[in-house]
Formats: structure tokens, C-alpha cells, sequence
């Protein structure tokens, strides 16, 4: 039993780590309806140019503000040179392009900051703690800390600023938004910052566990049934779809792995992810549409 | 009118790719030398690994050209092509490199993955070009009789369990302390790391320890359950054979869950210091089988340092990844290369060598201890005997620890117990034979 | 009901392609059939045939199989390379043991077993819609290629799980050759082009663009949704099926379960997206650009000595850039794929020098 509980609230907190990747791709789907699969690379682009930063000298809290102006400048241009040109095009295009897009940041990635392997230490140890008889690791906690902290402040964000309204409005209806005077790219722009920072926040607490190179960018990977599962448009959807698909896969792997003699990880998530969509075909927290004919 | 207009758009289409197509085999600049086409990925999740393997190979290389005037006075002419660790692209490679480039023909072909290595089997047998896979291959190609073309040289995973084994049979004082023991081998989910199933199942069989096999999914970049597991099973020892970013998660995963480093065996894939860095602290005392021995004080190091890296030469942009696990590795299937060329020279004269005289070289390849000194490699590379029956060698590795900066290795030289496996391995290249219908070659010549 | 269905078609085939192509479209398929069984095999060395045009034609025809989905039907699919290895790896066990089928029978029930898997994988899409459904496609991609690497029986116990062409023949012709394997290729997309030229023109084409415009108003016109929308999930597993087997045999030669991962699914997406969404010529047009863009690209660094004057690093780096730039302004500049820019352009060639 003890065993079980032990493998469930680490599963439940490594979804909590697969929903910080996922996070990025809700804001961008919410405010342009693009599965952004670019994510990944900007997941690995950010904490690239966060530890290069730090390895030259610069203190955390120099390089921290530091790469969000990087990421900053990024999402304009993405704004200004790809997404611009795209605008109301098929969610199929706008996709394939940001695959495209994810081969240029990448690439970008590896020319200028290198293909090395970087350690990037945040100071708390993955040690286990004892909690409750409870073998957790402290690095999961903490980050744990930083998902709840970071929902909070985008929940806080979405609902009380101009900001967050308008982009809830650009959600809900894109047209009726942009006749009230709201503008497009402007919402874009911010959209993207936002998530290159989501994207720099997911970087380092990944990055701390695996080290900082290219495998970053597959974390992308993981976050997709998590998004099919809690809704590509909703961040709490995020958090539940990740620690569902976390705890689910964890016990997956331990109860039904040996019956098959392999790891079933990496589809266990999908088929689960079907089974929660036949009962809410958008999502648990997604907006299904009304349709009209 | 508009049918000859489509016409004439049509032929010149043609016509374009045509001349796309025949254009590298017009020019000829590069006659007498010898082509070694590199398989390289300097992009993707594997390049951390690949770029000082290269850098190893090419500065050798260099070295050899300009300093050696090229191997017995051949030149070696190094041609890149990037696959990105991708079967496809590297087809694409094998095409475009099988018969040569500029002039300069193909003695052998290198292969960098696991991936392309299984798959151009058949391809090279089509082809007649020997395919060497330094360290790595499939386990029954060393049957040189049902293989004629491939050469698993160096190092298999089979010696490498039953070499971790022993280490293992000495920490814990002898085989007979084996029983009991609870060994798990937590193993990347690909033919790379199936490879081991069978001779562990074979070793258990044999000393009475306790087998648990643990695979991880690609890339391996969460693995709480499998470490879970091991905890829960009361694991003594790991034999760890993972690859790319699944070995410092591993590592980090093990501390995570209180698995001492100590009593991880990474496998000759996951003991480089790309592999151990990222793991930071948690990686401290972590082990692994060692076929490439770090450092910068072999005496060809030296050498290369003076030459190569000192000037400006090498192709290593990070200067300090000089003398890495890797680094030594890429010297190592260079020195390899070379002294096949040498031994082809010998009987065919000093020029560039075929596909077959470059088979018959490395069926003759006989690196002794004395030729290792020579070469200034001592330590750097065990002595390696290949013959056509068998397309190995005398596989050796040893066992290194990491102290948190860098590599010591344990123990010297450890050859394992191949021959336990002999009757397995021969059996599986039989059964392949008798699969594809290959009549029995004669390896007479 | 009839009379909606009719007006949805010709007014989507007049907004692709302008109505003076048609000729001239004539003309262009029988030039390219007599480049294409004729002077290809003779003039294409190894090379050429193994590296550019085998991969180009059976990426062309997944291409097909993807856009008979997504392009007429409107469904989505991020599985194919899935679709694609359940054909080689039928086709492979099919040929293993049962060795009196006739490789263009093997060929046929591989495409079958292909189709019932994506009938089954298609079920979802009776409830599901726009980009959760690629849910279930998503979750086939990592289970075939879990599937076929965790039990070996698929690859007949072999140590690399891998398999390989056991017999490329037929009627006693050893089909082994570059030249064979590039006829086996050609016939047997040509055959299968002719098919989904006739599906699509068919009531079942009609039908699924109806579902495609608008699936509410086909169901109200009396189309039965649900069996036409597995039917497309069928047509085009099986479509997927047999390039699977012609990229693993007549292409490869050897493959394993990876060499159909997620890459190649989206590859194929691309395709359909490049060259043109509901265009069967546009698929091979796409094909060619994903197949031989980075392959030129690399060439142009080889014979420019290019790495003289850049490190091999920088250079692939720079290549995977550029590559994706191509991608992104190709999105841009062209909306309605290579297929429209091809017709743009034969359109202005026929009319020149007089502009247009």
C-alpha cells in the first residue's frame, strides 16, 4: 500500500511538471487557436539561453529578467514575420508552420548557444523527504510550489487586468473582439511573451533534472495528452490533465508494464486521453462549440 | 502550342535533375586518396555525444595527413553527412558515398547508430561494402562466415554483462556469493538495449542471481516507476544501459529514490562526461564499463595536442571536450580505421583500397600490443585480433568511477566470458542464415 | 439532397483548379506516364532511383492516403507512419508465412489489416471533433510502434527488430533491383492513384466533401456520417498500409518500428499541406519537396566545399534553419499548396509571353 502511495504522488507530481509545458500551449491555443508546437523548442531555447547567461557570470537574478526579454523579443518576431501572414488560415497550416517554426528555434538554439550539455543547479537537491511515511523528493515539491504560483498569478492575470479580458474576449469571439477595437497582434505579442516565459519557467525546472540540452525540447511530447485531456483552451485543464496523465502513467508502468514485458508510457496516456474524450469530447475543461448550420 | 511548351518545361526538368544527379561523379579531384564518409548528427538530442566523436576521428585524420603525409603516403579524405541520427537521411549517406566520391573509393564504412547499423545489413551484403560498427552492431554479425560484411569490432553488449557480472562476482568476494543477489538492468526500449536480456538470462542461469529486467521508454527523460521498482524489489546492483539524456535522468531519478550510485553499472553508452555532468552531485561514485579511456596523456594525445589542437586545427570548436570520453572514442575507431588501411597496403600496395580488398584488410586486422605502443595508444586501446570467422576481436573493457570531475578507471583490461555465449550466438547467426538462405561462405582466401 | 451535394462539388473543383487546365492537366499526365515508366528507369542511376525518386513517389502516396482524409473527408489524422508500419509489418509477416501469396496479394491484405486499424482508431471520430481527434490518431502512432518493438513476433524474433524484404518477386521476376523496386513502386501507386481518382470522384468523394464543408448539413441532406467517416479512416489506413510496406521494402530494404515515428506522421502532413489539401497530383509535389530539400541542400554545401568556409556544426545547423524558413514561407506565399503554384505556372506558360 505504502508502495502504491508512493507511486502515485510521484506520478501525481511529475504531471504537475508535464502541466508546465502544457500551460504554454493553452495560452497560445486560447488567444490564436494554434497548436503551438514550437513550445518544445522554446522550452529548450529559453533555458539555453538562461544557463549560457548564467555559465558567463550572470547571477540568477540578472539572468533570469534577461532571457524573458529574449523570449520577449522572440514572440514579437514570431508575431510580426509568422503569424501575421498567417492569420485565418486552418489550424492544419498554422500547426505545420509552427513545426517549421520549431526547426528554426532549434536550429537558431544549437548555432548560437551550442549543442552542449549543461548542469543547472537551482539549489534545492532531489533528495527524498519523508512526508507523511511519504517518500517525495524535495525538487518535486518545490516545483510543485512554482506550477501552483505560476496558475495563480496567470489566473489572476487573465481575470482582473485589461489585459486578461480582452484576451478572453478574443478567445471567446475573435471577430466581435476585434470589432470592439481590441487589437489582434497586440494580444498576440503578449500572448507568446507570456509563454515564452511559461517556456522559460518549465526550462529550468526540467532542465535542473535532466540537464540542459536538446532532449528539452521533446518534453513537448509528454505535454500532448495532457492537453487532449484538460482542454486545449483551459489552464486549470492543464493542471488536472497533467497530474491525471502523471499518476495514471506512473501506475502504468509499474501494475501493467511487467504483464506485457515492456513500458507502456508512451501510449498509455493517448488511449486514456480517448477514453476521457468520448465521455467529454472537448476536453474535461474544454468549451465544446455550438454549431450552426 | 501549349503541348510543346509543356514539353520543353517538362525536358528541362528532366534534364536539370539529371545533371543534379550525375554531377558529383564527373569530377575526379580527389584520385588516390582513400573516401571515409562520415555518418555524422551534429544536430538533435544525440549531438552532444556525436560532435566529440567526430572531433576525435577527423583530428586523427588531420594528424595522419599532415603530419604522417597520409597512411603509407594514401591520403584520407574525410566526407561528412549530416543524418541527424535518422535511418532515412543516413540511407540517403550510404547512397550517395557507396561507390565512392571524387575519385576516391570506399574501403569501409563506418556506421554511427544502432538504427542504421541493423537496418543497411542487408544493403551492404547487396553491395559488397564492409560495414563496421565499432563498439556496438549486432551480436551475431561476429560470425564472419553468415556475415561477410559486417564487423562488430571491439566491444558487444554480451562481454559487457558478463564482464559486469564479474565486477560484480569481485565486489560482493566471488561468483559463489552471486546467489541471491538481485541484479536489475534497467535498459533503453530498443533493439540497443534488448541486446542484454539474453545474456543476462544466460548468466543468471548459470550463478544463481536474481534477473530483473527494467525497460525505459525513448528518451527516457521520466523514470520514476522504473527506479520505484527497483527500490521495491530490493535491488543489490544496476547494470544501466541507457543513452542520450536517459542517463543523467537515470542517475538523478536513482538518488531521488535513495539507489546509492555506487551500485549503478552504466553501460560503455552511458560513461561519458556529457552522461555524468548534467547529473550533477548525484552522480558522484556512479560507474560504468569503460571501452574508451579518458584523459590527454596517451602519448598520441600528446601528440594530437602539439599538432592538432595547439595550431588551431581541430575540429572541435570546445577545445576542452579534448581527451573526453568521446574525444577518445572517435580517436579510437580512427586508429582503427587506419590500421586497416595498413594491413590492406601490405598486400594490395600502397593506394586507395576497394570494398573487397578493404573486407579482406579487416579480416586480416591484427593490432598487437607492441603495434598499440608504436601508434602511442597504449591504455587508450586493447590489443585486437580479427579474423574471418570471427568479425569482433578480442572484446575488453574496463570499469571506471566517477568522482564527481572526472573518470578513474577501477580495473585494467577485463575480457569477460565470451565464450559462454558462443554456442548462443552462433546459433542465432545460423538460424539467420537459414532464414535468408545464405549458402555457407567460404573464407578460405 | 442530391441537389446540395451536386452544387458543393462543382463549385470546389472550379475554385482549384481554373477550367483551361484541363487540357492542358491531359497533356501533362500522359507526358509524365512516359517520363515516368520510360525514360526515369533508363536514364536514373542507382543513386537517383534509391535515394530521390523511390522516397519521393511512396512518401507521395501516404501523402495520398492522408489527404484522402484530411483534404476531402475534413478529418485529421497525426497517425500515419502508424498506418504505414502496420502495412510493412503485415505485409513482411504475410510474405514470412505465407509463402504462396503472390506479393501483390500481400500488398492488398496489408492494406487491410492497415484499414481495420484505422477503422478502429477512427471510431473516436464519430464523437470527437477538429483537433481532439488527433487524440486517438496520436495514441495508434505510439502504440503500433510500441506494439511492434515490445513483442517479437512481428519481426520474426530477429535480434535488431528489424525486417527486411523476405522475396520481392513476381511471376518469377526478381524484383531486388533498383529499377524493379522503382517499377514495383510506380505500378503500384499508379493503380492507386487511378483508385482514389475514382473514390474521389465517386459518391463516396462527394459525400466526404460534404462532411468536410460542413458535417451537420450532410447529415441533414440524408449522408450517413458515421459510415462514410470510417470509410475514410479505411480508405486512407489503406492507402498508408501499402506505402508502409513499399518504404520498408522497396525503399528501405530493413526497417523497424522507428523508422514509422512520429516525424514521418507529421512529414506526411505536411504533404498534404504543401502540395495542396484535396489535390492527388499535389501530394507528389509535396513528397519531392520534403524528400529532397534538405538533400539539395546538403548537396550545395558539398559542392560548393561549402565547409571550407563554415565548421560542419554551424552549417547543419544553419541547413535545419533554412529548412524550416522554406516550410514557413512556402505556408505563407502559397495557401493552397505547390499543386496551385504548379497550375499558376503552367497557366502563365501557356498563355506566354502574354501576361496574365
Amino acid at each position: 500500500m505504502l508502495f502504491f502511495l508512493n507511486v502515485l504522488t510521484s506520478g501525481l507530481l511529475a504531471g504537475l511538471m508535464y502541466a508546465m509545458v502544457a500551460i504554454g500551449f493553452v495560452l497560445i491555443y486560447k488567444a490564436s487557436g494554434v497548436f503551438n508546437f514550437a513550445q518544445g523548442s522554446m522550452v529548450l531555447f529559453a533555458a539555453l539561453t538562461f544557463v549560457t547567461l548564467n555559465e558567463h557570470g550572470l547571477p540568477f537574478w540578472a539572468a533570469f529578467p534577461l532571457t524573458i526579454v529574449v523570449m520577449i523579443a522572440g514572440a514579437v518576431l514570431i508575431e510580426r514575420l509568422v503569424l501575421r501572414p498567417l492569420v485565418n488560415r486552418n489550424p492544419n497550416t498554422l500547426f505545420m508552420a509552427t513545426l517549421g517554426l520549431s526547426f528554426v528555434i532549434e536550429g537558431l538554439a544549437q548555432l548560437l548557444l551550442g549543442t552542449d550539455v549543461h548542469q543547472l543547479d537551482l539549489g534545492i537537491d532531489d533528495i527524498p523527504v519523508s512526508v507523511l511515511g511519504l517518500q517525495i523528493s524535495a525538487f518535486d515539491l518545490f516545483a510543485s510550489a512554482i506550477a501552483v504560483a505560476l496558475v495563480a498569478v496567470l489566473a489572476v492575470l487573465f481575470s482582473k487586468t485589461r489585459m486578461g479580458i480582452s484576451l478572453r474576449a478574443v478567445a471567446d469571439d475573435t471577430l466581435a473582439a476585434q470589432s470592439i477595437g481590441i487589437r489582434l497582434p497586440r494580444i498576440w505579442r503578449i500572448v507568446w511573451s507570456v509563454s515564452g516565459f511559461v517556456a522559460l519557467v518549465a526550462g529550468l525546472l526540467w532542465g535542473a533534472r535532466q540537464g540542459v540540452q536538446f532532449s528539452l525540447s521533446l518534453v513537448v511530447l509528454k505535454a500532448m495528452p495532457v492537453l487532449i485531456i484538460g482542454g486545449f483552451s483551459s489552464i486549470p485543464g492543464a493542471i488536472v490533465g497533467g497530474l491525471l496523465v502523471g499518476a495514471t502513467e506512473n501506475l502504468a508502468d509499474i501494475y501493467i508494464g511487467p504483464l506485457v514485458q515492456g513500458s507502456v508510457s508512451t501510449w498509455f496516456a493517448y488511449i486514456l486521453a480517448v477514453g476521457f474524450l468520448l465521455i467529454r469530447p472537448a476536453g474535461l475543461f474544454g468549451e465544446s462549440a455550438i454549431e450552426r448550420v | 502550342m501549349k503541348l510543346s511548351k509543356t514539353l520543353a518545361l517538362f525536358s528541362a526538368l528532366l534534364l536539370g535533375a539529371t545533371s543534379l544527379a550525375t554531377l558529383p561523379s564527373l569530377a575526379a579531384e580527389h584520385d588516390g586518396e582513400q573516401l571515409y564518409p562520415l555518418f555524422s548528427y551534429r544536430t538533435g538530442p544525440y549531438a552532444p555525444s556525436g560532435i566529440p566523436q567526430w572531433g576525435g576521428i577527423r583530428d586523427y585524420f588531420n594528424y595522419i595527413n599532415e603530419v604522417k603525409g597520409g597512411v603509407d603516403g594514401v591520403k584520407i579524405f574525410v566526407q561528412e553527412c549530416e543524418t541527424a541520427y535518422t535511418v532515412e537521411r543516413a540511407f540517403e549517406c550510404y547512397e550517395r558515398f557507396k561507390n565512392g566520391y571524387a575519385g576516391a573509393p570506399v574501403a569501409a564504412l563506418f556506421t554511427t547508430s544502432s538504427g542504421f547499423d541493423a537496418a543497411v545489413s542487408e544493403k551492404a551484403r547487396a553491395d559488397k561494402l564492409p560495414v563496421v560498427s565499432v563498439a556496438g552492431g549486432r551480436e551475431d554479425a561476429v560470425d564472419g562466415n553468415v556475415f561477410p560484411y559486417q564487423f562488430p569490432l571491439l566491444f558487444d553488449y554480451w562481454t559487457e554483462s558478463s564482464i559486469v557480472i564479474d565486477y560484480i562476482a569481485k565486489q560482493v568476494g566471488g561468483y559463489d556469493k552471486l546467489k541471491g543477489l538481485k541484479i536489475a538492468t534497467v535498459y533503453h526500449d530498443s533493439g540497443y538495449g534488448r541486446d542484454t536480456i539474453e545474456p543476462l538470462a544466460i548468466l543468471s542461469k548459470k550463478y544463481g542471481f536474481e534477473d530483473i529486467q527494467i525497460p525505459v521508454p525513448h528518451p527516457g527523460e521520466q523514470q520514476q516507476a522504473q527506479w520505484q521498482q527497483i527500490k521495491e524489489a530490493g535491488a543489490d546492483w544496476v547494470f544501466f544501459r541507457a543513452w542520450g539524456v536517459m542517463t543523467p535522468v537515470g542517475i538523478k531519478t536513482a538518488a531521488r529514490v535513495g539507489f546509492p550510485a555506487d551500485h549503478i553499472i552504466g553501460d560503455i553508452w552511458s560513461g561519458s562526461e556529457e552522461d555524468v555532468k548534467p547529473a550533477g552531485a548525484a552522480a558522484t561514485n556512479y560507474l560504468a564499463v569503460s571501452v574508451y579511456s579518458p584523459g590527454v596523456d596517451f602519448k598520441i594525445s600528446q601528440e594530437l595536442k602539439k599538432d592538432i589542437i595547439d595550431p588551431g586545427k581541430s575540429d572541435l570548436k570546445d577545445t576542452s571536450k579534448f581527451g573526453s570520453v568521446y574525444y577518445n572514442a572517435g580517436l579510437v575507431t580512427a586508429i582503427i580505421y587506419v590500421e586497416t588501411l595498413r594491413t590492406g597496403h601490405k598486400k594490395f600496395g600502397n593506394r586507395p583500397l576497394t570494398p573487397a580488398e578493404g573486407e579482406w584488410a579487416l579480416e586480416h586486422l591484427d593490432i598487437t600490443a607492441q603495434r598499440i605502443e608504436e601508434i602511442g595508444a597504449t591504455g587508450l586501446l586493447s590489443p585486437l585480433k580479427v579474423t574471418a570467422a570471427d568479425h569482433e576481436g578480442s572484446p575488453a573493457a574496463k570499469i571506471q568511477q566517477w568522482d564527481g570531475k572526472a573518470w578513474h578507471p577501477l580495473t585494467d583490461w577485463l575480457n569477460g566470458d565470451r565464450a559462454l555465449f558462443h554456442d548462443a550466438i552462433f546459433a542465432k547467426a545460423a538460424a539467420y542464415a537459414k532464414e535468408k538462405n545464405l549458402p555457407p561462405r567460404d573464407a578460405t582466401n | 439532397m442530391s441537389a446540395l451535394v451536386s452544387s458543393v462539388q462543382p463549385a470546389n473543383l472550379a475554385r482549384r483548379e481554373g477550367a483551361p487546365l484541363v487540357s492542358l492537366n491531359r497533356i501533362a499526365f500522359v507526358l509524365a506516364l512516359a517520363a515516368i515508366y520510360v525514360v526515369v528507369p533508363l536514364i536514373g542511376n542507382d543513386y537517383w532511383l534509391n535515394s530521390l525518386v523511390i522516397p519521393t513517389v511512396v512518401m507521395g502516396l501516404a501523402g495520398v492516403g492522408l489527404n484522402l482524409l484530411t483534404g476531402y473527408a475534413g478529418l485529421v489524422s497525426l497517425g500515419s507512419a502508424a498506418f504505414m508500419s502496420i502495412g510493412a509489418f503485415s505485409a513482411y509477416n504475410l510474405l514470412l508465412r505465407a509463402p504462396f501469396l503472390p506479393l501483390p496479394l500481400a500488398l492488398i491484405v496489408a492494406g487491410f489489416v492497415a484499414a481495420a486499424a484505422g477503422v478502429i482508431f477512427g471510431l473516436p471520430s464519430l464523437r470527437i471533433k477538429g483537433f481532439y481527434l488527433s487524440a486517438s490518431t496520436l495514441g495508434a502512432q505510439f502504440f503500433f510502434e510500441w506494439l511492434f518493438t515490445n513483442f517479437h513476433w512481428f519481426s520474426n524474433n530477429s535480434m535488431s527488430l528489424t525486417i527486411s524484404a523476405p522475396r520481392l518477386e513476381f511471376s518469377g521476376y526478381n524484383l531486388t533491383s533498383p529499377a524493379g523496386r522503382y517499377l514495383l513502386v510506380v505500378v503500384t501507386t499508379g493503380l492507386l492513384v487511378w483508385l482514389a481518382r475514382n473514390i474521389v470522384n465517386s459518391r463516396i468523394g462527394r459525400d466526404w466533401m460534404a462532411i468536410r464543408d460542413m458535417d451537420t448539413a450532410a447529415a441533414v441532406a440524408g449522408i450517413p456520417i458515421a459510415s462514410r467517416k470510417l470509410l475514410a479512416y479505411g480508405v486512407s489506413s489503406f492507402f498508408c498500409g501499402i506505402a508502409g510496406a513499399l518504404w520498408a521494402f522497396a525503399y528501405l530494404g530493413t526497417a523497424d518500428a522507428h523508422a514509422f515515428d512520429l516525424d514521418k506522421s507529421f512529414q506526411i502532413l505536411f504533404i498534404v499541406i504543401i502540395g495542396g489539401s484535396a489535390s492527388l497530383f499535389g501530394n507528389f509535389l509535396g513528397a519531392a519537396f520534403i524528400v529532397l530539400t534538405p538533400i539539395v541542400l546538403d548537396l550545395i554545401v558539398l559542392w560548393w566545399n561549402l565547409t571550407d568556409y563554415v565548421d560542419q556544426g554551424s552549417l547543419t545547423n544553419l541547413l535545419r534553419i533554412i529548412f524550416g524558413l522554406i516550410i514557413i514561407l512556402l505556408l505563407i506565399k502559397e495557401p493552397d499548396g505547390l499543386s496551385s503554384l504548379i497550375g499558376r505556372l503552367a497557366r502563365r506558360l501557356a498563355a506566354w509571353p502574354l501576361r496574365i
